[in-house]
């Protein structure tokens, strides 16, 4: 791999992780708008509002950088880029084309679990470091959170790869067949709610409850610092989004797929993400206990039950 | 040297560096921390040996449930910012630990450094398959020993704290 062909990829993920969570958010806005009888943006860029999400970038960086004066300093600021940098390196081993991805490993699949598993700390440093209390019990809800989710998720993981007899997200594209629709549809069930519950994304978002503990761990977060939260949690929706489409639904895969592959992924993807909007506008918060009851009584058994359907459809 | 000699060292430093910050913070949370840092930089160590699969593990596990678990225990108890005095321990402790950390690292090294050889560091790809025959093969035994370890212990913990619930007052 020569030094400019590391850089074009570099950058072509790098452009990813700017330009796709922006899509979504604008999506959002609209989307959400809509279902609700509203119109959302329609001021910045004259056309329906498009340049909204760059507008309200400008004014991130505008504003100042404040850090609480009781505050662990360094950590505080260390946590925005390492809730960030996991999705950045997890979009790159999504593959979009038959043979493109950003980051070719024979094991991708376990290189995109283990990089999402990061993201976590950043949201436990931010809560920690703020030295306050609505943030530090947003983190600790969204530890136990993800811990809870974070099982179901690999479980269901899991049985897609056992079905595909590959680590690599390219060959279980390359394995996938329409009949896995069916075959996998409950661990596709599991790992949908599970990322939303990774996301912290309505129904799940209590542990940035507006209306109890004010904006959680990124409570005391101002300017650049907070929007890369808010651009890690829309660059989670795109990454899940795109994992869906890659475990369950074919990636690529769809009449005509040597040319327009890379359109059959996004498109798949950008399905799933309207779903995730459409979850948010329709469902109220769940409780803490209702969270962690519906990950370990439900979620986890159906993951197991799925395991085994798909062992027994792998021996047969 | 070799690229990979270099890179080996450097992950190896930070390995070591961050391992000695852990042990050595007066800050509970920064501790943990530099042990997410540590943990990582083995993680990096594998990975440039050529072992992927056991690289990413080591993240998905230690980095990604341990230390997140060791953190959320942390912070439910009490977790200052700053230095904390009341976990501190004494210097004998102190100098006691600092000895009987170097006589297990020196009892280690005497037996590993010959083993090591002169050799610039030689990457050897370890294919997955490979490494699940090992495991699910040749050393089934140790690991199915291994999860009745984490089993037992896990009924356990739950028996204390069940006892403990039934002493302060009934059950939640």
């Amino acid at each position: 791999m020569s030094a400019l062909e590391l850089i074009l990829r570099a950058a072509s993920s790098l452009a990813m992780l700017l330009v796709l969570p922006l899509l979504v958010g604008q999506t959002e806005h609209k989307v959400m708008a809509h279902m609700q009888g509203r119109l959302g943006p329609m001021y910045a860029g004259a056309y329906h509002g498009w340049a909204q999400l760059v507008a309200d970038g400008v004014k991130f960086v505008q504003k100042e950088d404040l850090v609480p004066a009781a505050a662990d300093k360094r950590v505080f600021r260390l946590a925005p880029m390492l809730a960030m940098v996991p999705y950045l390196l997890a979009l790159a081993a999504i593959p979009l084309h038959p043979g493109y991805a950003a980051v070719e490993a024979p094991a991708s699949l376990v290189f995109v679990m283990a990089a999402t598993s990061i993201g976590v700390l950043g949201t436990l440093m931010a809560g920690w470091a703020s030295a306050n209390k609505y943030a530090l019990i947003g983190a600790l809800r969204s530890a136990a959170q993800l811990l809870a989710y974070e099982l179901p998720m690999i479980l269901a993981v899991a049985s897609v790869a056992l079905a595909a007899g590959t680590l690599s997200l390219g060959g279980i594209v390359e394995a996938w067949s329409p009949w896995w629709l069916l075959w996998q549809l409950p661990g596709a069930f599991v790992f949908l709610t599970a990322a939303v519950a990774e996301l912290q994304r309505p129904p799940f978002d209590m542990p940035i409850a507006d209306s109890e503990i004010v904006f959680g761990p990124y409570t005391e977060y101002t300017g650049l610092r907070f929007a890369l939260f808010l651009l890690s949690e829309y660059a989670g929706i795109v990454l899940f989004s795109l994992l869906f489409a890659v475990l369950f639904l074919g990636g690529w895969r769809g009449p005509l797929d040597d040319w327009l592959g890379w359109a059959w992924t996004f498109g798949k993807g950008f399905l799933i993400a309207l779903i995730l909007i459409w979850l948010r506008v329709s469902w109220p918060r769940l409780r803490e206990d209702q969270l962690q009851r519906l990950a370990w009584l439900w979620l986890i058994p159906i993951a197991l039950l799925q395991l085994a359907i798909t062992a027994v459809g792998v021996v047969l | 040297m070799t690229s990979l000699d270099i890179t080996f060292l450097a992950t190896g430093a930070v390995t070591i560096a961050a391992a000695l910050l852990a042990v050595t913070t007066r800050q509970l949370v920064h501790s943990a921390l530099w042990l997410v840092l540590s943990l990582g930089g083995l993680a990096g160590c594998y990975l440039v040996l050529g072992a992927e699969l056991v690289a990413l593990v080591q993240v998905l596990v230690y980095v990604g449930a341990v230390v997140v678990l060791v953190i959320f225990a942390l912070m439910l108890t009490r977790a200052p910012i700053g230095p904390s005095a009341e976990h501190s321990t004494s210097r004998l402790h102190r100098a006691l630990a600092a000895v009987l950390g170097a006589g297990v690292s020196a009892l280690l090294l005497a037996v590993l450094l010959p083993l090591a050889g002169r050799e610039a560091v030689a990457r050897t790809p370890v294919d997955s398959s490979a490494l699940a025959g090992d495991l699910f093969g040749t050393w089934v035994w140790p690991f199915e020993a291994i999860s009745l370890l984490l089993l037992s212990a896990l009924i356990g913990a739950f028996s204390v704290s069940r006892l403990a619930g039934g002493q302060t007052g009934g059950p939640s």
